[in-house]
């Protein structure tokens, strides 16, 4: 599902690997948990790409192996009990997986930064966000502690907290949940890296605060020409700022496709569900067509298509045959025997 | 949900049932949590105001949802209402009995009518209780409800209707994912056949493919057993679907109130439409014509509210007369005369605005 490669321009920092391939290509990743009760995998063999200034949303339930993910693309997997047990995290073309320790650090964070759900827990409660930032800087940068300083407050200024030279000396309880989250996003862009991965940034937010939230980022992206990961269970969110997303089920990704194809038309019978198992906004509707059953437990992944115990559609072969990723129209994949069928009902319709 | 002017109309709109009798009935609720200083000798400072002068009525057999962000007060509703805390002023009448002013057997014998399900599946069960101990549970503290030979037969029968396995009685809520424990705590809230289930949040902590299935459930046991539903929520996508009737909370107080199709597709208060329009649409080529407004700021400190028109501090329309004139809910003067635009909103500048909501 790699896409032409856009220009990207020069941008600071990099200049190394090649220019063909995407800012950053997972291939075939696998990872797994050792339990107690036997070996979970939470992500089973998945591939995606992300190029300069695009974002790509990675859709999911809980336990659908999404967050997983963007664990192990971060390198901060906890370990044990989970590992990566295969694949290629290929960053800017080199394979994360197969630096040092050293070197995958010194990429944590300056090229790559993550944006969690839970800014409180995330942040240091007894240092002022000033110090957190300006953090940064000295460690990665060797700025000094007043040159650092200076470069909190410039970037909680761009991050659109009032007040931010005031406020720099301030604790993280000291800030509402919004402001949190936008000290979390200023934390992550201090050292303006090439990738962000945003782990369920809005979701401990409220509506009002998430969309001033999901503009600040959407603005910052496009500014910086960064990458986007967006890791959600939110179908709404996503509809907005994704140019492109990727369903996860069972740990697996089981559809992708161009934001505009996956809402008119999903191509699996699991996108479809989640689609009509929503109420929305701008519809009463009488009863809602809820997705039977519950999402398998990673223990005990069903055999042949993982979704086929709650499919509407289900057929033998699903039982028995696991449907690879086919290709399903232009920079569309579907993880269904029978996607064509699903497509053409809905052109029909 | 007429509110405390008594010259506003009913509701628009024919009631799904045809008209209903109200069967609780809450009048300027009022909840200030004092705020003290000091440690030996306790001196109150103040107090945050989380319900501040609500008013409201449920009618029998209808679903009235109550929206807005966290803060606004609308849990401390639920819990006033369901007696699990006592009002600083105003009155709750449960066919036409003031519940606040019972106390002891009488006050005992109401709460059986008048049950709770909670928001989080996980905390709101005791995990060292087996799910048939906890949805009998209710029956040891009302034994009038059901004769104890009948109890075990009854929790069977509870299972069954919320769509759990009766053979489950002796399992653990541990041995339950967050939907199906979500059914539990749906069966505990019916064990005592009430006629007002108050639900805060019941499918905010659950996955979307499972939040479906609940809300189905509640819909199919409303018309099963003829309950009226207080529903709480702060998604306003699933409050539209499950109400019949609405009310937007700000800061303590109710800003705008209306049947459903009133609040969504004409809303007047501009707290209302922004709510409205922040909350995104899974649907790209709806989100892409729609009107967004986005606030600024965050919503204010309750024990310490903005005087006048408690929303002003983040209104575009906001001015002098909002600073000093507290807007009281009422149907506006202004604007047409008939039409759904025309129900209580608490604002001196209330009026429609085109594509809020996708159509």
């Amino acid at each position: 599902m790699t896409r032409t490669q856009p220009d990207r321009g020069p941008l600071p920092g990099t200049g190394t690997g090649a220019h063909t391939s995407p800012l950053l290509h997972v291939r075939d990743l696998r990872v797994e948990f050792r339990t107690r009760d036997g070996v979970a995998t939470a992500v089973d063999g998945v591939s995606f790409a992300v190029e300069a200034g695009e974002t790509l949303a990675v859709l999911g339930e809980s336990g659908s192996g999404k967050s997983v993910t963007a664990q192990a693309v971060m390198g901060i997997l906890d370990s044990p009990p989970g590992r990566v047990t295969g694949g290629r995290i290929l960053f800017d073309g080199r394979d994360l997986l197969k630096v040092s320790a050293e070197e995958r650090r010194s990429v944590r964070g300056a090229r790559m930064a993550m944006i969690f759900q839970d800014a409180l827990s995330a942040l240091n409660p007894v240092v002022s966000v000033g110090r957190q930032l300006g953090e940064m800087f000295q460690v990665h940068r060797g700025a000094s502690r007043k040159d650092a300083w200076a470069k909190a407050v410039e970037l909680m200024e761009r991050v659109r907290i009032p007040a931010a030279r005031a406020r720099a000396g301030d604790y993280p309880h000291q800030f509402s949940g919004g402001m949190r989250q936008r000290i979390m996003i200023a934390m992550a862009l201090a050292l303006e890296p090439e990738l962000i991965i945003a782990d369920e940034p809005t979701t401990a937010l409220d509506v009002t605060v998430q969309a001033q939230v999901m503009d600040l980022l959407a603005d910052l992206q496009s500014e910086y020409r960064m990458g986007l990961i967006l890791i959600t269970h939110d179908l709404g969110v996503v509809a907005d700022v994704a140019d492109r997303i990727a369903v996860m089920y069972a740990g697996r990704i089981v559809e992708t496709a161009p934001v505009g194809d996956l809402y008119r038309a999903p191509a699996h019978p699991y996108t479809r569900g989640l689609l009509d198992s929503i109420p929305r906004l701008d519809q009463k509707g009488q009863q809602l067509n809820a997705v039977k059953g519950l999402p398998p437990s990673l223990l005990s992944v069903p055999p042949g298509c993982s979704f086929h115990p709650r499919c509407p559609a289900v057929r033998p072969v699903c039982h028995a045959d696991e449907p690879p990723l086919y290709e399903a129209g232009a920079g569309r994949a579907s993880a269904c025997h029978f996607w064509k069928e699903l497509l053409d009902d809905e052109c029909a319709e | 949900m007429t509110s405390a002017p008594s010259e506003s109309p009913a509701p628009a709109g024919p009631a799904p049932h045809g008209p209903r009798e109200a069967i609780l009935e809450a009048r300027d609720l009022v909840k200030h949590y004092p705020l003290t200083q000091g440690v030996v000798i306790k001196r109150q400072v103040g107090a945050v105001k989380a319900v501040d002068g609500v008013s409201f009525e449920l009618r029998r057999g209808e679903t009235l949802g109550i929206v807005g962000e966290s803060g606004c007060g609308k849990s401390t509703v639920a819990k006033l209402v369901t007696s699990l805390e006592a009002p600083t002023s105003g009155s709750i009448r449960f066919k036409g009995e003031d519940v606040t002013r019972l106390s002891g057997r009488a006050r005992k014998a109401l709460r059986r009518n008048i049950q709770m399900v909670f928001q989080d599946p996980y905390t709101s069960l005791n995990p060292r209780m087996t799910v048939g101990d906890i949805v009998g549970e209710p029956f040891d503290i009302h034994p009038e409800a059901a004769p104890k030979g009948e109890r075990r037969r009854r929790v069977r029968e509870l299972l069954d209707v919320v769509g759990l396995n009766p053979e489950y009685v002796n399992r653990y809520p541990h041995q339950f994912s967050g939907g199906q424990r979500q059914r539990i705590g749906i069966a505990r809230g019916l064990a005592l056949r009430p006629e007002i289930i108050v639900a805060d949040e019941p499918v905010s902590a659950l996955d979307v493919s499972v939040q479906a299935q609940v809300v189905n459930l509640m819909e199919r046991l409303q018309d099963e057993f003829d309950l009226s539903y207080i529903f709480i929520a702060h998604d306003l996508s699933v409050v539209r679907h499950i109400s019949d009737r609405v009310g937007v909370m700000y800061l303590g107080k109710l800003v705008e109130t209306g049947t459903e199709s009133e609040i969504y597709e004409h809303p007047t208060h501009p707290y209302t439409q922004a709510l409205l329009s922040a909350v995104p649409v899974p649907d790209p080529a709806a989100e892409a014509g729609r009107a967004r407004i986005v606030l600024d700021g965050d919503v204010p400190s309750p024990a310490n509210p903005p005087s006048g028109c408690r929303f002003r501090t983040r209104c575009w329309k906001a001015d002098e007369r909002c600073a000093k004139e507290e807007p009281p809910l009422l149907v506006p003067g202004a604007g047409p005369a008939e039409g759904p635009a025309r129900h209580p909103s608490a604002c001196h500048y209330a009026e429609e605005k085109a594509r809020i909501v996708p159509e």
